[in-house]
């Protein structure tokens, strides 16, 4: 086995014994970055800054000085500020930006010692389902089952293609409507979008500000639990994040589940879902039960209206947060023609910018916030947000502990494939997932089977308010239960 | 209820500050009016006397003190300017 093929576990266990170095480790994954263009992964590299962590972290190490994420190499998606390394949210309109910053995020788990080893591919501004929209161009699943090149998902496609292809130990990656677990779903990994408020938003390039989450990206349950723990905890410069101790996530992973109740959503039973995923899903909720679950049917009466309140509220809190991309204060400006104003400068900038996706949502939310129309979309939406909280929140208050559900309504598909499909089409992939970051709740996305191509499938567990602990240790026995050990092969 | 006609998409993108050439209104408008029927599914649900949702757990917003808590970074802050000139954020003329 490579070094760079390691978990995060195993990774922190073999560096405190001495049996290598974060410097090799580093250099493994870097090899394997270099050798892995094809997949379009990385939109930046940063080698020399890795290098420089990994020395810094062997130090620490060396002096018996080194949390659980020390030495670490891991991806940052490009929506993360690094201060002093380009940041673009894979859009035009960021080209050439450079943060003076650093997230909270970011330096959190480079003060646990982390290796940053460069920056992930993405869709652009999180805005879609097949990280077809980047302007670093598509990045590649590593899965690959015939001629066709497929989607890793989106938005966090760059960091499940990175993980699942052993590019780096971990990614980060963030999650408005399902852009940790569909990626992580669609290649056959770990993807955990923790409660709203567990981690800081602060220097996270903002899509919709009430629904976005940082998340882990990992191989396994294991290192979600570690490395969630680096990332989340409470932030002055972010006034929703929660003020709530971090508990000790690894520590929760007892594998004894005896009692719990999980709940199955008669609603997430959707039409045209394929027999492979309703099968999967049958077969998780067995695993669950024969390790002491039980199991309950419930029902989440309004997740059908999800989607198109999420696609009111993100479009709206997107025109707002993408106003300030003007070619004023930072990234593209549209260059002036003869008597060309301000207005002109303005208009230019973003048109030249903002891809089409981006451009449709600014323009939805636009419209839905525009004077006559704000009562009717915006606010009817926000009040369907509330009605689809309440279906949790009573499902919860009646005892269910976690709720399982398909991660996705299909395995990945072919890049390319829906590019002349209606753009309401590609929103259904959040279908099973959308309805989590509308109430806020932690979610986790679990590898537990092949399609009959052979293409990962995933489920997600979807736990209470706060309770990731709990959650983490559910998916850790699914997990162990389902016993997915695939890895695509290599043809990168 | 609600189609988007030409001259409402011209108004959206004017609105949103994005410049859309003539030639791609008919598609924008299209595409605009397609995403609000799938919204209007949303007019099936009975909202009456539902407050709208404000945080996952009840939860206050922190107070701080009304203070400057940050400031003197002018070079920083106009490092990725595309024209900065004499501490300055530059623009075309706003003002005759």
């Amino acid at each position: 086995m490579t070094l760079n093929s390691l978990t995060i576990a195993a990774a922190r266990d073999a560096m405190r014994k001495g049996e290598f170095t974060a410097v090799e480790l580093t250099e493994a994954c870097l090899g394997a970055i270099d050798a892995a263009d094809a997949l379009n992964a990385f939109a930046h590299k940063t080698p020399e800054i890795a290098l420089e962590r990994a020395r810094e972290a062997d130090a620490r190490l060396k002096a018996g000085d080194a949390p659980d994420m020390c030495g670490i190499p891991l991806g940052i998606k490009d929506l993360f500020c690094t201060e002093g390394v380009a940041t673009q949210a894979a859009s035009k309109i960021l080209q050439g930006f450079k943060p003076e910053y650093e997230s909270t995020v970011t330096s959190q788990l480079r003060a646990s010692g982390a290796v940053m080893l460069g920056k992930l591919n993405m869709d652009e501004f999180a805005m879609g389902s097949s990280n077809e929209t980047a302007c670093y161009g598509d990045v590649v699943n590593p899965w690959k089952v015939d001629d066709r090149k497929l989607t890793p998902g989106g938005s966090s496609g760059g960091s499940a293609a990175a993980v699942a292809a052993d590019l780096c130990l971990g990614a980060t990656g963030t999650d408005t409507g399902g852009s940790i677990r569909q990626p992580a779903a669609f290649t056959g990994i770990v993807g955990m979008k923790p409660t709203y408020g567990r981690c800081s938003r602060w220097g996270v390039v903002a899509f919709a500000s009430s629904l976005d989450q940082a998340g882990p990206m990992t191989r396994t349950v294991r290192d979600a639990a570690i490395m969630l723990g680096a990332m989340a905890g409470h932030d002055a410069k972010d006034s929703t994040s929660a003020d709530l101790a971090v508990p000790d996530f690894e520590a929760a992973l007892t594998g004894d589940i005896k009692g719990r109740k999980i709940g199955i959503p008669r609603e997430y039973r959707m039409e045209g879902t394929p027999e492979a995923i309703e099968k999967l899903w049958a077969e998780g909720t067995e695993m669950l039960r024969d390790a002491g679950a039980e199991i309950v049917d419930i029902s989440l009466p309004h997740t059908k209206y999800a989607l198109p309140a999420y696609y009111v509220i993100a479009p709206a809190e997107a025109s707002s947060n993408l106003a300030r991309y003007d070619g004023v204060r930072y990234g593209h400006r549209a260059t002036l023609n003869a008597g060309d104003g301000i207005t002109e400068m303005y208009e230019n900038t973003r048109a030249q910018g903002f891809g089409p996706e981006v451009q449709r949502r600014v323009m939805i939310g636009t419209y839905v916030l525009s004077a006559g129309f704000y009562d009717a979309y915006y606010n009817r939406a926000r009040k369907v947000r509330a009605l689809i909280k309440r279906d949790f929140d009573e499902v919860f208050a009646a005892g269910v502990d976690a709720i399982l559900t398909p991660a996705t309504p299909s395995p990945a598909f072919g890049l390319g494939e829906m590019a002349d499909a209606d753009p309401v089409e590609m929103y259904l992939n959040d279908v099973f997932t959308v309805t989590v970051n509308l109430a806020g709740l932690p979610g986790i996305a679990v590898p537990t089977g092949l399609d009959s191509k052979g293409l990962p499938l995933g489920l997600q567990l979807i736990g209470k308010p706060w309770g990731e602990a709990d959650l983490l240790n559910t998916a850790y026995v699914l997990e162990n239960a389902a016993g997915f050990v695939s890895k695509p092969s290599k043809w990168w | 209820m609600s189609t988007i006609d030409l001259e409402t998409a011209r108004r959206v993108a004017k609105l949103a500050r994005i410049a859309v050439p003539d030639d791609n209104l008919p598609q924008l408008a299209e595409e605009l009016s397609g995403i609000l029927s799938f919204m209007e599914q949303l007019n099936e649900v009975d909202i009456e006397g539902i407050e709208p949702m404000t945080s996952v757990t009840p939860m206050r917003l922190k107070r701080r003190q009304d203070g400057v808590t940050d400031g003197g970074q002018q070079a920083k802050i106009l490092s990725n300017a595309p024209d900065a000139r004499e501490g300055f954020f530059a623009v075309p003329k706003v003002v005759e």
